[in-house]
């Protein structure tokens, strides 16, 4: 059971990860950041029923973690939007120095 | 911890033999200072009163009509009345001291000035023989200077200043001549010549003597490198810097012609040089002429320029024990003595001959140090005082009368040149005749001062030509110099007082004699060069007519006054050199030199003065340079001035901006600067992987961690 | 005056008070009005200085080598403690931090017209840096205020600086940053071995002497020690930085930087890098190193000086020169040398401060610094002419005035050791006259040929007010330097002791007298457990909360 587990959360982890990297659209990109996270979430539910409850744990601070960064980072996309009228992420280089 | 009994306590520490208790001696050091004190405050008071006014475009006050403000009229009585005071004190020391046998130095010490931990110096002073003879000599001729110095500058807006550093300066003499170790000298040492500087550029706003005091203040510092050099060997040496310690140790200590006691002696010389303005270190002096003349008179002729041969005086048992250095005092002297009288010989400026007539003389003093005559040496330094202090300040009234006549009619004459007088001895009478008498002193012409102290000298430096034939040579060179002393002093007082008068009829009704307060310091010196050298009529010759045939008084007496201070370096050089010959190098005996001397200056002066009598003589703006032979190379002071500014002080300054320009700039910032640029090369590389793209972050992001993962795995 | 001083506590809280007063200050300083300010600061700067008056009678002469010493807890887990002390030598650079400070801002009254507030706020931050400097016995603590007194001056010279200031400011926070940083390694190093050798982890000084470190590891420490306090102090040829940040600096920068700033490099090296690694100062090499540097220092700077167009370039390049004195007093290990060395700096913190001040008041009469745009000052400005002449000669070292006797001594205990280099570093009193009488000619002297100079104003009775005291102390500490040098006799013999014979003398008791100090207890002293050896090694019992013990002492 718990093999399953884990590899349904590492397929979704990759898949996750593939959008981050390949997707050009900021609201997709944090989906798929949230999907990372939820898949790093469920291997942390399925491991607790071996190791202990701590994992659970975790998943609540990472639960309110990922709501804050939501809150914060779909704050920041709009005010991008507003400012250029995309959200496609080759337009943002203000990282650059 | 401090003792402020300065005036009256201070502990005394060794000697007070023989029951010499001085009087005050503080009091005597104090007063002057006291004096620029007051007179200092007096002159910044009235400073800023002609500052108001410069600012103001309101000319300078003019104190010769109507009331005098109290700035100008106090220091009238403070800057004389102090030096008269210690005077006074001095005076009362130096009769108590006459009866008495002192054979140690009487120390007073104030309070201790640098104790290190190894090193103690006290704040001390110390009266014998020299020291007493040396503050009588300073205070009285500068009373005199000061005197006259009413009268030379009572119109001067500076007046209270002048008298501030004036007082200062006999302050600073007194330190350096009555300091009981080295460092007290020396501090009395820098201070005659920042006081120097200060005087010398009394008139800053010229820029040329401005530039005057600045170079001598530079110059004398070469010299203060060597006293401080023989300072630093002193103590490493003795572990102390006090005379009576050194001294006392010194011939037990020191090697014979050692290297150490030479190299001592060579860095004591070099201060010397400096301050006395020897060869090579000479070249300050005339240019020091820019000062006030009765400031030539007194720093630049009689006190200042002879701390040098103090020193030589002072330190006699290092210079006995080192003979290379001892004949290179004699022969810096002798050369020094020539050369400048050469250079006298073809000035027009009546300062600048007797400028160089000083540094000559002062060559003499130097011989007679040099070769251990050291009671001599100090005689000419104080009848060289008399008459040298007599002939500036003579040539100061005549500067004086000059400038008011030439300023009557607004003629832009130079009030110094000789040319441009003549005949001013229907002017100034007074001043006429008393500078014959300097004269014929300096000429060395008997029974007059010069003659005696020069002739011992010369004599001396003669028989010293047992220990060695270079002082026969110096012989000879002292002779040629005293030759060409006669010449050029009698060329000066025809060129001035005698043949028509050059300056201009107009002119000539202002010419004046100068007012008493001026004429009775030179009465008063023109006795003393009369008379002042019979205190030490050679005992030997007395029943010559060396001695007036037995008539004249105290044989001797300096020499007898100053053994104590030089016995020690006489006993050295007496069991080292063995004693002086008794005959001149080429024969005869001291009697047969004295009187071929003072015939043979006796000739030059009735040469000299037909000579010059004869010579029809142009003012200044008619005759023009000499412009071909040796004439021209003696009217330029032998291109000495040049040469240094060659070979010195434009390669220094070229090595300098060097310095600046390329190591400071280039070298060092520019390495600096170059590992700055390194830095923000790096940066700019490093920024380049900055695309600013997310998604190149977030994949060398994944790549990364992927990396991480496997270094843990593998 | 002393019994009064004991009624009041006095030795138990001036320190304390010295450093964290001026902290006080600031924040009277930023609350007052903007036009207030400089009058609160003077104010609080000078009730500081009459404050600090007191520790010249409280320190006691003959008494112990380190007084008023005091030591609390701080940062427990690495032995860090805030311990202070002082020596006679801390003593006098204390005294002269706090007399300049007040001069220094009253001298700046209308040079500073901007941000008043946050100015003189900033000189009060600078204060507390400074002192902290000369009163901390625990190196962490030292460092701390060393690199403290970068801050303030970055900003008074990148603020209120002249045209090029924020190149003069990096520069000069870089280049001693640098050095300082290198310094923290080498403390960290020393530290770390103290540790391993003592069986307890401590910053302060005491534990820190007489580490037991090879020559070689001495000879590093020595260098990144010696890198951090050459550039401060400076000595060629990490002297760049000075004429930029003078030049561009204000005036009270200035006064500060000279007077007191340049001193925590010649005073690290009498305090620290002498007796931690006395093998490597005795160093033949290294001496002769330092020396010479020392002696070029003195020379070349004084080449330099007298070419310089700026009066304030010129007097920072004497600046140079003058340091170059303090280096080879203090590398001759010999008294005079040492004595002479602390004397230079004292006159030096006088004199250059005077003359900084005294170019100040020329620039705010006349907006320039460039020597040849003066001339006939004399005559409209007596009293600042006597002023500068006074100074001038001050700095050249002129007998009567400091200045002599600072070089006289430190000339002569490097000629008892290195007379060669002694030599050529004397001529550097011709070169002095070199460098200063033509700037004072140009400024004071020569025809008054130019309208704006004859109109241009005296000096104010404020003016005067400032110039007064150090003209007064120049001539005082000339004439009667006694004083001074019997305070500071028993510091320097303890340092030269210490460098002579390796680890023993004054300094040790010292260091063993440490176990009676108040708060401390019955503590086993640095010494003692080096005579154990090896063996002290993780062995240490006591007060566990103060110290750790060794990271790996089960390893030992």
């Amino acid at each position: 059971m718990l093999a399953e587990a884990l590899i349904l959360s590492a397929i979704l982890f990759v898949i996750g990860m593939l959008g981050v990297l390949v997707r050009r659209n900021v609201i997709i990109m944090f989906l798929c950041i949230e999907l990372m996270l939820n898949a790093v979430n469920l291997s942390f539910v399925a491991l607790s029923r071996f190791i202990g409850i701590e994992g659970q744990i975790y998943v609540f601070f990472v639960m309110t973690v990922a709501a804050a960064e939501a809150a914060v980072g779909l704050a920041i996309i709009i005010s991008i939007f507003r400012h250029y009228e995309t959200v496609d992420v080759n337009n943002f280089n203000l990282l650059k120095w | 911890m401090i003792s402020l009994g300065f005036i009256s306590a201070g502990s005394i520490q060794a000697g007070g033999a023989g029951g010499f208790d001085p009087l005050l001696p503080g009091l005597i050091l104090l007063l002057p200072l006291l004096g620029f004190a007051l007179n200092g405050a007096l002159a910044l008071v009235s400073g800023r009163r002609s500052a108001d006014r410069v600012r103001n475009s309101i000319p300078e006050e003019d104190h010769t009509a109507g009331s005098v403000p109290l700035t100008h009229s106090l220091p009238t009585w403070i800057g004389p009345g102090v030096l008269l005071g210690a005077f006074v004190l001095t005076a009362i020391n130096f009769v108590r001291l006459l009866g008495v046998e002192l054979t140690e130095p009487v120390i007073r010490s104030y309070w201790s000035w640098m104790p290190t931990g190894t090193l103690s110096v006290d704040a001390a002073i110390q009266l014998d023989q020299l020291s007493m003879i040396m503050m009588m000599v300073i205070t009285g001729v500068g009373f005199l200077i000061h005197v006259f110095s009413v009268g030379y500058m009572k119109e001067d807006p500076g007046y209270p200043r002048y008298f501030a550093y004036l007082n200062l300066f006999v302050f600073f003499m007194l330190v350096l001549v009555a300091g009981a170790n080295f460092p007290v000298m020396f501090v009395g040492w820098e201070g005659v010549g920042l006081c120097s500087y200060l005087l010398i550029g009394f008139w800053f706003q010229d820029r040329e003597k401005a530039d005057a005091g600045k170079k001598a203040f530079i110059v004398n510092r070469v010299g203060d490198f060597g006293l401080l050099m023989a300072m630093f060997l002193l103590f490493a040496t003795f572990g102390t810097l006090d005379y009576g310690a050194i001294f006392a140790a010194a011939p037990d200590t020191l090697l014979y012609g050692g290297g150490i006691v030479t190299a001592i002696t060579l860095f004591l010389l070099l201060g010397a040089v400096g301050k006395s303005a020897q060869i090579p270190l000479y070249v300050w002096l005339p240019d020091a002429m820019a000062g006030p003349t009765p400031v030539s008179a007194l720093i630049h002729a009689a006190t200042m320029v002879t701390a040098g041969v103090y020193l030589v005086a002072r330190a006699s048992v290092l210079f006995a024990l080192a003979p290379v250095s001892a004949a290179a005092v004699a022969t810096i002297g002798a050369l020094t003595a020539l050369f400048a009288a050469t250079i006298a010989l073809k000035q027009y400026d009546i300062k600048k001959v007797l400028a160089y007539s000083t540094v000559s003389q002062l060559g003499f003093m130097f011989m007679g140090v040099g070769v251990g005559a050291y009671a001599a040496g100090v005689f000419h330094l104080m009848t060289h005082a008399f008459f040298k202090a007599l002939l500036f300040l003579g040539a100061g009234a005549v500067i004086h009368s000059m400038h008011h006549a030439l300023h009557s009619t607004h003629k832009d004459w130079d009030a110094q040149d000789m040319r441009n007088m003549g005949g001013l001895r229907r002017f100034m009478p007074i001043t006429w005749i008393t500078m014959w008498a300097a004269t014929l002193a300096i000429a060395g012409i008997w029974p007059f001062a010069g003659f005696f102290s020069k002739d011992e000298i010369i004599w001396y430096v003669g028989t010293a030509g047992a220990f060695s034939g270079l002082y026969v040579v110096l012989w000879g060179i002292a002779l040629a110099a005293a030759v060409l002393t006669a010449f050029y002093m009698t060329r000066m007082m025809i060129m001035t007082f005698h043949g028509p008068n050059r300056t201009g009829e107009p002119e000539s009704r202002h010419l004046h004699e100068a007012p008493l307060n001026m004429t009775i310091p030179l009465g008063i010196l023109a006795v003393l060069s009369v008379f002042g050298g019979w205190i030490n009529v050679p005992g030997s010759v007395r029943e010559s007519f060396f001695g007036g045939f037995g008539v004249l008084p105290m044989s001797d007496w300096l020499d007898r006054w100053l053994a104590p201070v030089t016995q020690s370096a006489d006993a050295v050089r007496a069991s080292q050199l063995g004693a002086y010959a008794d005959v001149a190098p080429v024969g005869g005996g001291h009697v047969v030199w004295g009187a071929i001397a003072t015939v043979m200056a006796l000739v030059v002066v009735i040469v000299t003065a037909r000579y010059f009598l004869s010579q029809p003589i142009q003012p200044a703006h008619e005759d023009g340079e000499p412009d071909r032979g040796i004439g021209k190379v003696l009217y330029n002071k032998w291109y000495v001035d040049e040469l240094y500014d060659a070979i010195i002080v434009r390669p220094l300054i070229g090595v300098s901006r060097w310095c600046w320009r390329v190591i400071d700039r280039v070298l060092i910032d520019g390495t600096v600067n170059a590992v700055g640029s390194v830095s923000k090369g790096v940066g700019w590389f490093g920024s380049l992987f900055q695309t600013g793209q997310v998604n190149t972050y977030a994949f060398i992001l994944a790549l990364s961690a992927l990396a991480v993962l496997g270094a843990f795995i593998f | 005056m002393t019994g009064l001083l004991d009624a009041m506590g006095y030795a138990d809280w001036i320190l304390h008070a010295l450093i964290w007063l001026p902290l006080v200050g600031m924040a009277v300083v930023l609350l007052s009005p903007e036009e207030r300010a400089k009058h609160v600061a003077f104010g609080w700067a000078l009730g500081l200085f009459v404050l600090s008056l007191g520790l010249w009678w409280v320190f006691d002469p003959d008494g112990p080598l380190f007084q008023l010493t005091s030591m609390t807890e701080w940062i427990g887990a690495w032995g860090v403690t805030y311990a202070l002390g002082m020596d006679g030598i801390s003593l006098f650079m204390i005294l002269l931090t706090t007399f300049t400070m007040p001069v220094a801002i009253l001298g700046s009254f209308n040079y500073i017209r901007e941000r008043q507030r946050a100015f003189y706020s900033l000189m009060l931050l600078l204060q507390v840096g400074i002192v902290g400097v000369f009163a901390s016995m625990d190196l962490f603590l030292f460092y701390v205020f060393f690199e403290l007194t970068l801050v303030p001056m970055y900003f008074i010279v990148g603020i209120w600086g002249g045209e090029r200031r924020i190149y003069a400011a990096v520069k000069f926070f870089l280049y001693t940053a640098l050095g300082s940083l290198l310094m923290l390694v080498g403390i960290l190093y020393l530290y770390w071995q103290s540790n391993l050798a003592f069986g307890f982890a401590s910053f302060h000084y005491f534990d820190l002497l007489g580490t037991p470190l090879t020559l070689t590891e001495q000879l590093w420490l020595f260098a990144a020690f010696a890198l951090a306090f050459a550039i401060k102090v400076p000595l060629f040829p990490f002297h760049t930085w000075l004429p930029d940040a003078h030049v561009e600096a204000p005036t009270p920068g200035s006064v500060v930087l000279a007077a007191v700033l340049l001193k925590l490099g010649a005073y690290g090296f009498l305090r620290f890098v002498l007796p931690f690694f006395p093998e490597a100062s005795a160093h033949p090499t290294v001496v002769l190193v330092m020396i010479t540097l020392g002696v070029i220092g003195i020379i070349y700077a004084a080449w330099v000086a007298a070419v310089q167009p700026d009066a304030k370039k010129l007097v920072a390049y004497t600046s140079v020169a003058h340091m170059g004195f303090v280096v080879i007093g203090i590398f001759a290990l010999t008294t005079n040398g040492l004595q002479g060395g602390l004397i230079v700096m004292i006159s030096h913190g006088i004199s250059t401060g005077a003359l900084f001040l005294i170019l100040g008041m020329l620039y705010e009469r006349r907006h320039t610094r460039e020597i040849n745009d003066f001339g006939g000052i004399a005559k409209v400005a007596p009293l600042l002419a006597t002023a500068l002449v006074i100074t001038a000669m001050a700095s050249i070292g002129v007998p009567g005035t400091s200045g002599f006797v600072g070089e006289f001594l430190a000339l002569l205990g490097t000629f008892e050791r290195y007379p060669m280099l002694a030599f050529l570093a004397a001529t550097g009193v011709i070169f002095a006259a070199y460098y200063m009488l033509p700037m004072v000619q140009t400024i004071l002297f020569n025809p008054l040929d130019r309208e704006e100079n004859r109109t241009m104003e005296d000096l104010s009775g404020r003016e005067i007010a400032v110039l007064s005291p150090l003209v007064g102390l120049m001539l005082l500490i000339g004439v009667l330097p006694g004083p001074i040098l019997e305070r500071m006799e028993p510091g320097v013999q303890a340092i030269i002791e210490w460098v002579d014979e390796g680890a023993s003398g004054a300094l040790l008791d010292a260091a063993r007298d440490r176990g009676t100090e108040p708060g401390l207890g019955e503590l086993p002293v640095r010494s003692e457990l080096s005579e154990l050896g090896t063996s002290a090694l993780g062995t240490s019992t006591y007060d566990g909360t103060r110290r750790i013990h060794l990271f790996f002492r089960d390893e030992g």
